[in-house]
């Protein structure tokens, strides 16, 4: 972190020099859809990084699209606020680019409204020529093991979620102080961002966006030890090179790699000439087993890398109520017989991990349906099988399409595809239909209207967002977000 | 295809996606990124030599002398039309691109976090002149699409003499959402 912020700032002051509106002018590839009727009304729900990009890419490619962009929470920008972590600033600096978006006079954005809640999806569709879902997976897997339910266990998103301040979970307030160790399960990078946050000195965390709240918690965290647990080896880990390398060099902590972990088969061999990627993880950590190995760790923090262990089960500490312990199987890789995949298999030897907070980062989940829904780029099937049909006007784009995988910029081609989709089917007249006269914009304000609802517009975003930084400022922080619902929505006021 | 159904559908598993990703472009990928490692090791300092000297050049480029240099640089779009435009020397293709209304995404506005910005150096004799990308680089250019071994990032490429002349691809999208089977966790 600080060896690049100060590099961001003069970066952003930089490009502010060159306010573009390219973003909306009129381009070659736009001119093949005219709107030859009535504005083509567009609802996104959702304003992550693939809500906002689909809007963008929708206003760009139909000069007659208006776009409304819903959201169940007061404040845009989804994951790019709640999950990327407090101390990757140059991350959510992609927020600039989306409120160019918001700013488009084609664009609105109506905070506030729950699809399912607020507003159904069939009165979407009525309403809407194109409706585009794009509201992520905010859920997650389980392992499904005994013990799960213990206090002290967590998912990663629920305690990303905490320290970045989001309404639904700012009162997670896990207990930091009753233990030396915590057992991250995943070695991806969200339990890279978890480990790190756990581990980091809080004065350079208090230098960041991270909820007051959390900050305090963690500066009276008494965790010394952090476990990142794997499945499988250091070849396969499910990290980039990039949160490795931080992770790796974070001041005052001793990486502990088991050499014996680092031996490779002929299998990863061939995984990492297939992978510039995993070539570059495995490196890193060879690197790190080797540079910490020796070294005195007097007084530092421990961050401890396992691998080829599968937790089987959560063990109560004394009270009966809390995590103690994580039962671990000892697993070995076998080729799946997908092409170079391989898959870790339990080989019934188990040993105990000591812990008094666990965070099981092994994958989000979308809600209401089970993982994506089944798509054809982008367009939503009726159902998975093979005489499935086309649902017309109805889209999906980011996790919901694709998996909860992938970094912002992923959604960026991901929304270039469903864009395309809904160009196509715009082409072919598919929106035309006399009979389906939509109300856009005007039919979801009568909708909110009779159901009461109190949607937050953009510019009352800025308010919250204004309020944010100037409480930011007073603390030497980019922002102290607000955490609310209650305070949220009177900040918008 | 069009037939009018009553709602969403409901149940999903992972099917779909991996029809549309998994397995043709991944191996096309790893063919194409063996061999860069060459070009791989880095110090780490370039990244803030390049964002502070751009920044400072382009605060000066209206009258300061050294800026009187400008090199002519080829852009070819996705759809293959070209744009030629001329950049001061010492300003980033990042930045000479948004200056030109040219359709360089540039997410992180030049801060070395996101790969947006991907430009493939179309003539290896050009990608030759730039120094080696830092490792900083390396790890966005890791999660780039459709990385080549001439590919860099547009806010690390800075112009300066020598490149005068130089043509630079914007990859087209790829429809590779797991990238080698690889699936990165956001940020």
């Amino acid at each position: 972190m600080g060896r690049v912020r100060p590099l961001h700032h003069a970066a952003r002051r930089l490009l502010l020099l060159f306010p573009r509106p390219r973003g909306f002018s009129s381009s070659s590839s736009a001119a093949a859809a005219t709107p030859s009727r009535e504005p083509l009304h567009v609802c996104v729900v959702g304003s992550g990084p693939a809500g906002f990009y689909t809007a963008e890419k929708m206003l760009k490619g139909h000069q007659g699209a208006q776009v409304d962009i819903i959201d169940r929470l007061p404040t845009p920008f989804g994951l790019v606020r709640s999950g990327v972590a407090p101390d990757h600033p140059e991350t959510k600096i992609v927020v600039n680019q989306f409120s160019r978006v918001a700013a488009n006079d084609r664009c609105s954005f109506y905070g506030n409204v729950s699809l399912g809640r607020d507003v159904s999806l069939s009165e979407l569709r009525k309403t809407y020529d194109v409706v585009v879902l794009a509201y992520g997976a905010e859920s997650d897997r389980s392992l499904g093991i005994p013990g799960e339910d213990l206090r002290g266990i967590y998912s990663a998103r629920e305690f990303v979620w905490w320290y970045n301040g989001h309404p639904d979970m700012c009162n997670l307030a896990p207990d930091l102080r009753s233990t030396d160790s915590a057992v991250v399960l995943g070695q991806g990078n969200v339990a890279l961002d978890v480990a790190r946050i756990l581990l980091r000195c809080t004065s350079e965390l208090a230098a960041t966006d991270i909820a007051d709240y959390a900050l305090d918690a963690l500066r009276g965290s008494t965790i010394r030890k952090v476990y990142l647990v794997g499945r499988r080896g250091p070849v396969q880990a499910a990290c980039t090179a990039k949160e490795l390398r931080e992770i790796l060099g974070l001041k005052n902590v001793h990486v502990f790699i088991k050499e014996a972990d680092l031996v490779t088969l002929p299998a990863d061999e061939e995984e990492i000439r297939n992978s510039r990627i995993k070539r570059r993880v495995y490196e890193l950590l060879s690197k790190a087993a080797i540079a910490h190995k020796g070294k005195n760790n007097d007084g530092q923090k421990e961050l401890h890398f396992v691998f080829f262990r599968r937790p089987t089960r959560f063990l109560p500490s004394e009270d009966g109520v809390t995590v103690g312990a994580v039962q671990l199987e000892k697993t070995c890789l076998k080729d799946d017989g997908e092409a170079g995949k391989q898959v870790a298999v339990g080989t019934g030897e188990f040993e105990d991990l000591k812990c008094g907070l666990v965070l099981k980062s092994i994958g989000y989940k979308s809600l209401a349906v089970e993982g994506i829904v089944p798509n054809l780029k982008g367009k939503v099937l009726s159902s998975e099988t093979e005489n499935a049909t086309v649902e017309p006007g109805l889209y999906v784009v980011g996790w919901l399409k694709r998996g909860p995988t992938g970094i912002v910029a992923t959604n960026l081609h991901c929304a270039e595809e469903t864009v395309a989709s809904i160009l196509e089917d715009d082409k072919k007249g598919l929106f035309m239909e006399p009979d389906s006269k939509k109300q856009g914009r005007r039919g979801l304000l009568e909708i909110l209207e009779q159901k009461n609802i109190r949607f937050v517009p953009f510019n009352a975003w800025e308010k919250i967002d204004s309020k944010e930084k100037i409480a930011g400022e007073l603390k030497n922080k980019p922002r102290e977000k607000i955490k609310t619902w209650n305070d949220l929505l009177m900040a918008a006021n | 295809m069009g037939r009018l159904h009553p709602r969403g559908s409901a149940s999903a598993t992972a099917a779909t996606l991996s029809t549309l990703s998994s397995s043709s472009s991944s191996s096309h990928f790893a063919a194409v990124v063996e061999g860069r490692r060459a070009a791989a090791p880095a110090t780490g300092h370039r990244k803030k030599n390049t964002l502070f000297s751009t920044a400072s050049t382009s605060s000066d480029h209206h009258d300061g002398s050294q800026d009187k240099e400008k090199i002519s640089v080829t852009f070819v779009n996705k759809d293959g039309t070209e744009q030629t435009i001329s950049v001061p020397v010492g300003m980033s293709m990042l930045e000479a691109a948004h200056e030109n209304d040219i359709e360089l995404e540039g997410a992180c506005e030049g801060s070395l976090a996101c790969s947006t910005c991907h430009v493939i150096v179309m003539d290896v004799n050009y990608y030759n002149k730039l120094e080696d990308p830092t490792d900083e680089e390396n790890d966005m250019l890791d999660l780039a699409f459709g990385l080549t071994e001439t590919s860099r990032l547009g806010c690390q490429v800075i112009a300066k003499p020598e490149l005068d002349g130089m043509r630079l691809a914007l990859p087209a999208a790829t429809r590779n959402f797991a990238v080698d089977g690889f699936v990165p966790k956001p940020h």
